[in-house]
């Protein structure tokens, strides 16, 4: 594969447990991304998720293997992966502009402040927090934190996104809005995104592909879910295509029961290969007795 | 109540300021007997004994004596009769110079430690040792190196400043939020940045209340300094007049000690109101 942008190679992370033992959070993952794409994986706590993109961001580094960007190995944190951080992290003691322009500033250091607050002032208002830029962190709700996180990582023009559940602690309304947010900046700038969610359906949204993995320790990659939807789907609208239960219950089925046994049941798995799946294309859609059966058997 | 909170609470500051005082003037009225005495000898006598006046003095003597330090506070009629502006400005002086040299060092320092994990085991020992050591006991360790009082009562006081802040300043550098951190990291922030737009902030709350502590400790050491290296100062002030056997100007000084502590307070409480970010 030539035009890969963004591989995992064989990566593992491994702690020390007591006794000499180690604990294996995961191994042996192998994955490519390629440019403009749009990835998610989802899998549940504990799995290695936060993990993978704290390696991918270089903020940690694996016991084994290594990440290639952009044909060269990754060696610690660079301005050309930005971090969309799980809790919004900005600092407390800078307004809005004031945390977007220390990004700015850090990326171009010779810029002039007029350069730097206009590049800054482009992103505020680009996830359209026009009219905020004096005021604290502090002032804003949880929603309009994250759109600052979402600015301040916009805002340095990386080569690619990492996204840690960025939407979790907001309410559903919030979550809704910036989710098109995010689809819409990341359509217009061609952004390539790594995102780790819980949540199905908007990784179902939002990604081109959605990476399944099992159940820690000793997590793999068990399939890639390439994303049938079209292209401009809209929030609104993606639950009545066709195709939307067959995913949505693929992976759900996924992570109630396959997560946890995944490993045994497949002996032949080759992590060198993660297969992808089409579901509802490669596999006849679910009869629409166990559709319900399915959709009950959820709220586990 | 209808009454504001402030307003009921200014109301019974008032009544407990009155009630002491009235207190204080009835416990301090004359009681003992007088004694008829030959007059000649009568003379030789304090009030004390020739109208039965308590030795210890009223509210009124003391506001007395106080409205004529205030009226002139900065004469000097040598050694041992000085203004109290005077005797003041000298003790706080030397805390302003013995706390700024604890600055200087303790800030830099606690940086280290809280930055580096090695440097916070290798000194931690020598923190908990010399922390605990009552500032007076240097003392004449200093007055031997030193030979020369008024130092060592700055050095005194350095000491005795050094620790809060150095304590302090360590633990908020080495609390610094790991996201904040990581947001620099990412930024592919240099150290020296790292260290001015994110440690510095993110610290500087924990390392002003340090600073805070700091100072009031080196006002309640300075005074106890002073009465030991004598000269001038408030502390000296407070032994002289007590050598004087004049309680009302002890009183007096006790009184301005407070309210100068009071104020040094105030004026890092305001700092501390600064550099404090919401969350």
């Amino acid at each position: 594969m030539s035009d890969k942008f963004i591989s995992l190679e064989g990566i593992a992370k491994r702690y020390p447990a007591p006794g000499g033992l180690t604990t294996t959070i995961f191994e042996n993952l192998w994955l490519s991304m390629n440019r403009g794409e749009f990835t998610c994986v989802i899998g549940h706590s504990g799995c290695g998720k936060t993990t993978v993109l704290n390696i991918l961001a270089g903020l940690d580094t694996p016991s084994e293997g290594a990440v290639i960007v952009d044909n060269l190995a990754i060696d610690g944190p660079s301005l050309d992966r930005a971090v969309i951080f799980q809790g919004h992290s900005l600092l407390p003691w800078r307004t809005v502009m004031g945390n977007v322009s220390y990004a700015v500033s850090s990326k171009w250091r010779r810029w002039s402040s007029a350069q730097v607050r206009a590049q800054a002032q482009k992103f505020i208002d680009l996830v359209g927090l026009t009219g905020s830029e004096h005021k604290h962190p502090s002032e804003l709700s949880g929603g309009m934190k994250q759109r600052v996180g979402i600015a301040r990582a916009l805002s340095i023009q990386p080569k690619m996104m990492l996204m840690d559940e960025p939407f979790s602690a907001l309410d559903a309304l919030t979550r809704g809005t910036l989710q098109d947010e995010v689809r819409r900046i990341c359509q217009e700038t061609g952004q390539t995104t790594f995102m780790i969610t819980h949540d199905v359906d908007e990784a179902i949204y939002l990604a081109d592909n959605i990476v399944l993995m099992t159940n820690g320790p000793g997590a793999v990659l068990a399939e890639v879910v390439v994303n049938p939807l079209p292209k401009d789907r809209k929030r609104t609208e993606v639950h009545k295509h066709p195709l939307y239960y067959a995913v949505r219950n693929h992976i759900v089925d996924f992570l109630v029961s396959r997560s946890r046994t995944f490993v045994e049941q497949t002996p032949g798995f080759d992590p060198r290969h993660v297969p992808l799946v089409r579901p509802g294309l490669d596999e006849p859609p679910p009869e629409p007795d166990s559709t319900v059966v399915r959709l009950a058997s959820r709220g586990h | 109540m209808l009454r504001s909170l402030p307003l009921r609470a200014a109301a019974l500051s008032v009544v407990v300021f009155f009630t002491f005082m009235l207190a204080w003037h009835l416990a301090v009225r004359g009681t003992t007997a007088v004694q008829q005495m030959d007059p000649e000898y009568a003379k030789l006598m304090g009030v004390t004994a020739t109208h039965g006046k308590s030795a210890m003095p009223g509210p009124l003597d003391v506001a007395a004596t106080l409205w004529g330090h205030l009226k002139r506070p900065f004469y000097d009629n040598g050694p041992n009769d000085k203004g109290l502006g005077i005797q003041l400005g000298y003790s706080i002086a030397r805390v302003a110079i013995g706390y700024f040299l604890a600055v200087i060092v303790a800030i830099p320092i606690g940086f280290l430690i809280g930055m580096s994990p090695l440097m916070s085991r290798a000194l931690d020992p020598f923190i908990q040792v010399l922390k605990p050591i009552s500032p007076l006991a240097w003392m004449p360790l200093a007055l031997y190196t030193i030979k020369d009082s008024s130092l060592s009562a700055i050095f005194v006081i350095f000491i005795c400043s050094l620790w809060p802040m150095m304590i302090n300043t360590a633990f908020g550098v080495s609390a610094v939020r790991k996201e904040w951190l990581n947001v620099a990291r990412t930024l592919e922030v240099g150290t020296f940045r790292r260290a001015f737009t994110v440690i510095l902030p993110a610290a500087a709350p924990t390392i002003v209340t340090g600073m805070r502590i700091s100072i009031g400790i080196a006002w309640l050491v300075i005074v106890a300094a002073e009465m030991l290296v004598g000269g001038t100062g408030i502390g000296y002030f407070v032994w002289n007049e007590w050598n004087n056997l004049s309680i009302t100007n002890v009183i007096n000084a006790i009184l301005l000690i407070g309210l100068v502590g009071m104020l040094l307070d105030q004026i890092l409480a305001r700092f501390a109101r600064l550099v404090t970010f919401p969350e």
